[in-house]
């Protein structure tokens, strides 16, 4: 998950693509080289960054070190440290906490604060915190979507919600929005090119975001990848593209699968729940006509009202926690989707162009035009950031889904955790009433003028015709408990 | 003084009540499918039961002889305890076990010739002979006895005894209930309970049986988290293994909960079985209030017929009588006549004081002897309920036991991936 310090698009300068180290695949070459990324082992001073940090290029000698720390990673992040925690750009956090409604006569919406703390040269400070509503962080995504088509952005939590059906500003709704707009915001800038966007940079420090103002930043790449023409046709994708594209689809179905069985389950708790809460009251409703049993009667009422309890928050936990982040994959896997779409519209105006370059060549020997390479420039990038993007979405992806797979194992460990404690604890109360039942000695009691002699173990005689025998039970049943 | 006849008299039937249970080791041993022909001569497929039996005492001393035995049909079960009914109204009789399943939750077949009904039913009825041999009455009694031990015959036996003559019409029973002035204030307080213990226990076996239903339904669809697991774990590479290991997981907790009902059965068993003695119980009280009612009648009977001695004797008539109608209408009647109308009404008055001896007799043993048959049973009642709920506390332990270590292990193999 490792890589090396940030640079800036590799532009289609002076040299070729092919001799241009990726920043985001020079850690990534010793484990995994893919057939049309040359490693070059030299060091280059020349690419320009629209940033002016310090380019760092990795020798073969330190792409093992690099490699040696990466297994350390993987290790440390299987302790469960934040997968989101990089070893090498620790200079940019963000954060989204504090929801506040606000209210005017237009509209009433939430605002979240976004604090920042970093080093970068970037920022003019090392601190920010601004407020920002949904629309803000959908603006933040589109701009960064227009310019860095080749790369994957993470997804936002659902825009549109069923005014009737969901309570936009109930807590829940706001908490879980919330936690997927930090988690959207701590992957930007996370992203070795996506934390660089000044887009960001003015999301994050701006105080009123101007929306309408276009930041005149965006990368010569980037704006020739939007104005692709259209009306090329792809003929064959390559195979690590398809394989990407299948497994996107079949995965996609699995999430779909998992979401219905998830909710699925949360019906039939929620119904079993029904069913539990009633039968606890059947045993607290016949505790009031027994006397000895009373206590045991209205200790297995007391047990499963417990469980009902244990399980109320589990549920409550799976809606918050697991299905948000299935629901969030499936739309990250749709807008991966898109970008492997626009990949496949860059290959092929290259090859409809070089295709067309090349019969005129053999026509009337006119050399093949420089945009015929630019283009080539363009669809080898898009297809370097998008493998690149792809490997660490997949690393991603396996620690996001490690953490929610265990969360979901912990709940269900914790509910019956739960539930076992409290039984074993009516087991004590009522091996104890058993065992000081058979140690009781004969008690004479004086009520209401009648003389009852208690013999072992445990007969009672009086008699039959004593109207006030059951009431005067009962007041043996007070008896014992002064003794517990 | 009578609390003291009481205790004595308690604690002798106790010593002798354990005679036969101390006699005789008392198993029903298996079930087996018969065909036969029934009453209409139609062809049916019953369940008899092996009835085993051994004297005790070779047992304790370490001999093992071959137990005796018999088989008996449900019906023959039936028939006993309908005997025990009529000969000891003052006894709350153990109950048999369902004639047909009820309270069953939806996976559970409510089929007579179910394996596993009749598995639970032939312990029922083991239950119900250890019961009542070791009821400090109902031990004693000869048709029990040849219940046991007699194979042939006792059909006969059991008839010969009359029972069913001695049987209380419904109509008799029912119009006491209405009718009767005084019933004793503590038989009407257990009555009363002995509506509630079949009210509550039912509703709580209903209840039960809906949670086991919904339960099922959220283990099982677990199951599907095994299968998608595996489907996903074909298309990922490191994750692969961590997900097919805890689908394997997902799939035995899925397994599991047909263990859990199937032992959750027996407790539902235990409270059936106290569904029907509250039935038993209340069959005691309307004894009461029968013997009562009669006890009422009998009395008000005598003294309507000692005021129509008086009034005959003194010739005034305090209450409207045809007699007197007639006697205004058409005259005295005649001295003769009348003498032989006043013997005939002595005579009356003789059997009617007879009749109200008797009855309170019959009264007043049937309370005593119901009340401390009531005790014993409301203590084991106390006793053997609460052993239940201990039990169910412990399958509930159990249960969470295992869900634990299922996803413990789920877990581990999630970490893994």
């Amino acid at each position: 998950m490792s890589i090396s310090a940030p640079r800036g698009l590799a532009s289609s300068g002076q040299k070729p693509i092919t001799e241009i180290l990726h920043p985001l695949s020079a850690a990534e070459e010793p484990l995994s080289p893919g057939p049309d990324v040359t490693v070059s082992g030299g060091r280059d001073k020349e690419v320009g960054l629209t940033n002016g940090t310090p380019v760092e290029t990795p020798s073969p000698a330190s792409a093992s070190v690099l490699f040696n720390r990466l297994q350390l990673d993987d290790d440390l992040d299987s302790d469960g440290r934040d997968p989101y925690a990089d070893t090498e750009t620790h200079d940019l956090f963000v954060t989204v906490d504090d929801p506040k409604k606000h209210v005017s006569t237009m509209e009433t919406y939430i605002t979240y604060r976004v604090s920042t703390k970093t080093t970068r040269i970037e920022f003019d400070l090392p601190d920010y915190s601004v407020r920002r509503r949904y629309q803000d962080f959908d603006w933040l995504r589109t701009k960064l979507e227009d310019s860095q088509p080749t790369h994957l952005i993470p997804p936002l939590p659902e825009k549109f919600v069923m005014k009737g059906v969901v309570d936009r500003f109930s807590e829940e709704f706001v908490e879980t929005r919330m936690k997927a707009l930090d988690k959207f915001l701590k992957r930007v800038a996370d992203h070795p090119v996506l934390s660089f966007n000044p887009h960001l940079n003015a999301f994050l420090s701006a105080k009123d975001l101007n929306k309408r103002q276009g930041l005149a930043l965006l990368s010569k790449v980037g704006e020739s990848v939007k104005n692709v023409a259209g009306g090329y046709k792809l003929r064959v994708r390559p195979p690590e593209f398809c394989a990407m594209g299948e497994y996107l689809d079949t995965f996609n179905q699995k999430l779909g699968t998992i979401d219905r069985i998830a909710q699925r389950i949360l019906k039939e708790q929620s119904e079993y729940l029904t069913e539990l809460r009633e039968y606890g009251t059947v045993y607290a409703s016949w505790a009031g006509s027994e006397e000895e049993l009373q206590r045991p009667l209205e200790g297995v009422a007391g047990c499963v009202t417990t469980c009902c309890g244990a399980l109320e928050d589990m549920s409550e936990n799976m809606g918050q926690d697991f299905l948000p982040v299935l629901r969030e994959y499936i739309l990250y896997i749709e807008s991966m989707k898109n970008v492997l779409r626009k990949r496949d519209q860059s290959q092929a105006e290259y090859e409809g162009r070089l295709e067309a370059a090349v019969l005129r060549k053999q026509e009337d020997r006119t050399p093949i035009p420089a945009e015929v390479e630019k283009c080539q420039d363009k669809m080898e990038c898009f297809n370097a950031d998008l493998k690149a993007d792809w490997e660490r979405w997949q690393s991603n992806k396996r620690q996001d889904f490690k953490q929610l797979l265990t969360g979901m194992a912990d709940k269900n460990v914790t509910h019956y955790e739960k539930c076992q404690a409290a039984w074993e604890s009516l087991i004590t109360l009522l091996q104890d009433k058993q065992t000081e039942d058979k140690t009781r000695t004969s008690v004479m009691s004086l009520l209401e003028g009648r003389v009852f002699i208690q013999i072992f173990p445990g007969q009672t005689s009086s008699t039959p015709n004593a109207s006030l025998f059951l009431s005067s039970s009962r007041q043996r049943g007070f008896a014992h408990e002064d003794k517990i | 003084m009578n609390t003291l006849v009481c205790l004595l008299q308690s604690r002798k039937m106790v010593e002798e009540g354990s005679t036969l249970m101390r006699r005789m080791e008392i198993c029903v041993a298996e079930a087996e499918k018969r065909s036969g022909k029934n009453a209409v001569s139609m062809q049916e497929t019953f369940t008899v039961y092996l009835i085993e039996t051994r004297p005790m005492d070779a047992v304790a001393e370490g001999h093992n002889p071959a137990p005796d035995c018999l088989w008996r049909r449900y019906s023959e079960f039936e028939l006993l305890r309908n005997y025990l009914i009529v000969t000891y109204p003052y006894i709350v009789v153990p109950p048999l076990p369902e004639k047909r399943a009820e309270f069953v939750w939806h996976k559970l077949s409510a089929d007579n010739m179910d394996p596993d009904f009749v598995e639970r039913r032939r312990v029922g009825l083991e239950n119900f002979l250890l019961r009542v041999a070791s009821h400090p009455v109902l031990c004693n009694d000869k048709i029990l006895c040849y219940f046991l031990t007699e194979e042939h015959g006792w059909k006969e036996a059991v008839y010969e005894t009359g029972f069913q003559a001695k049987a209380d019409s419904r109509l008799r029973a029912l119009s006491a209930t209405f009718r009767v002035r005084n019933p004793d204030k503590c038989f009407m307080e257990m009555k009363h309970y002995s509506d509630e213990l079949q009210s509550h226990t039912s509703q709580l076996l209903r209840a039960r049986a809906r949670v086991a239903d919904r339960l099922y339904g959220v283990f099982k669809v677990h199951g599907n988290y095994g299968r998608v697991f595996s489907e996903w774990s074909a298309i990922e590479k490191e994750m692969g293994d961590g997900l097919q290991s805890a689908g394997h997981h997902m799939d035995a907790y899925a397994a599991s909960i047909d263990d859990i009902l199937e032992e959750e059965e027996h407790y539902a068993d235990q409270l059936k079985e106290y569904l029907f003695y509250a039935e038993a119980l209340r069959a005691v009280c309307r004894k009461h209030e029968l013997t009562q009612f009669e006890l009422e009648m009998a009395s008000q009977d005598l003294i309507s017929k000692k005021q129509q001695r008086e009034e005959l004797a003194t010739g005034i008539v305090r209450t409207f009588s045809f007699k007197g109608m007639t006697n205004k209408l058409f005259g005295q009647e005649a001295p003769e006549q009348r003498e032989a109308r006043l013997k005939l009404l002595e005579d009356l008055i003789a059997e009617g004081e007879e009749t109200v001896k008797e009855k309170t007799i019959e009264r007043a043993e049937h309370v005593e002897k119901a009340w401390v048959d009531i005790q014993r049973f409301k203590e084991q009642k106390d006793k053997d309920l609460r052993e239940a709920l201990i039990n169910y506390a412990v399958m509930q332990i159990s249960m969470c036991k295992k869900g634990i270590q299922v996803w413990s292990n789920a877990k581990e193999c999630f970490l893994k991936m």
